[in-house]
């Protein structure tokens, strides 16, 4: 990060930390995400291990939220059939931008088990909404859950808040 | 009560309607009957005294080829007697009467069995898909079925 660095001694600097505003927004961000569980299927239950206080998923700062409208992610964890694909899309239209996706199991990464026989199976959440982090494994281990939420974050804490347009502007 | 004792008596109740008795498979030995009489056939067996079948374990359909199938595996808490019935129906024309008014339990396995297989439970109150989307078409269980190319605009092969 930077900032926090800067604050192993304070005083040199006469209590002045100098960073950028985006830095600590970012810092904020990336470490409360509150999430949307979209749990379908095995890997649900995998999640469960994760929330639970061997794992303790909210050490990461998350919170589970029941509802689309306070989520900064949803968590797309297992066989996504295509009755509730159309749910899924209807929910990730409700969050508040900024928003993102984690993809759990192969299933939903890909289909999984169903790839090719499972004529009710969505071959991959990607096919409806964008995925950020995708995490293999049919279920993944919860250290498989904790480095994707670790991508996450970091992937939060990267993103540029102000002049977007300017700065794309300058990457072309 | 064995099987083959509950066969000899509703064989002189019902005649006919109750095709055949069969023993030389590997799996439990099971009493055909004919669809028609069906309902009625349940209704003595839940409720006349030697019988009472008061648990329908499970409620299941087949695809065999020209015909479709349903079995019913019952229970009886009283006498501690268990029972397999077997019921067809021509695949163009499958028509079953529905026991949901006999066994509460049937109402949802009579929606399975008409999701995924096609069974047209007759005098069902609710008979409405259960496990694929209402709009979905075709039967999926089905030998015979092919999965639709797009469901919702949504790619369904890999
Ligand atoms: S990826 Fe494996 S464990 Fe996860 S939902 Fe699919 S089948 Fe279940």
């Amino acid at each position: 990060m930077g900032l926090l660095d800067r604050l192993d001694d304070p005083y040199e600097g006469g209590g002045i930390i100098l960073g950028k505003v985006e830095d600590l927004l970012n810092w904020g961000r990336s470490k409360s995400d509150w999430y949307l569980h979209f749990g379908l299927a095995c890997c649900a239950i995998e999640f469960m291990a994760m929330n639970a206080s061997h794992f303790d998923f909210m050490r990461f700062g998350t919170i589970p939220r029941t509802s689309p409208r306070q989520a900064d992610f949803i968590m797309v964890t297992g066989t996504v059939t295509f009755k509730m694909a159309d749910r899924i899309k209807i929910l990730y239209e409700q969050m508040a931008e900024p928003k993102y996706v984690i993809s759990v199991g192969s299933c939903s990464n890909c289909g999984g088990p169903y790839w090719e026989h499972g004529y009710h199976v969505l071959k991959g959440v990607d096919r409806i909404i964008p995925v950020d982090v995708y995490i293999p494994g049919c279920p993944p281990r919860p250290e498989a859950f904790e480095e994707g939420m670790m991508l996450l974050q970091k992937k939060i804490s990267h993103q540029a808040i102000f002049n977007k347009r300017k700065r794309l502007e300058s990457e072309v | 009560m064995l099987p083959n004792e509950i066969y000899d008596t509703l064989k002189t109740e019902f005649g006919d309607a109750v095709i055949e008795y069969n023993d030389q498979q590997p799996t439990d030995s099971f009493i055909l009957i004919g669809a028609d009489n069906l309902f009625d056939i349940c209704h003595t067996l839940r409720d006349k005294d030697a019988f009472l079948f008061d648990y329908l374990m499970c409620l299941t359909a087949m695809d065999l080829g020209e015909n479709v199938g349903v079995v019913y595996h019952l229970y009886s808490m009283t006498h501690k007697h268990r029972l397999v019935l077997k019921v067809t129906a021509p695949k163009t024309d499958p028509k079953i009467p529905s026991v949901e008014m006999i066994w509460r339990t049937a109402d949802w396995h009579e929606r399975e069995a008409f999701d995924l297989i096609g069974v047209n439970f007759e005098g069902h109150r609710n008979l409405i898909r259960i496990l694929c989307p209402y709009d979905w078409e075709g039967h999926a269980l089905r030998k015979d079925y092919v999965a639709p190319e797009y469901y919702h605009n949504m790619k369904v092969s890999y």
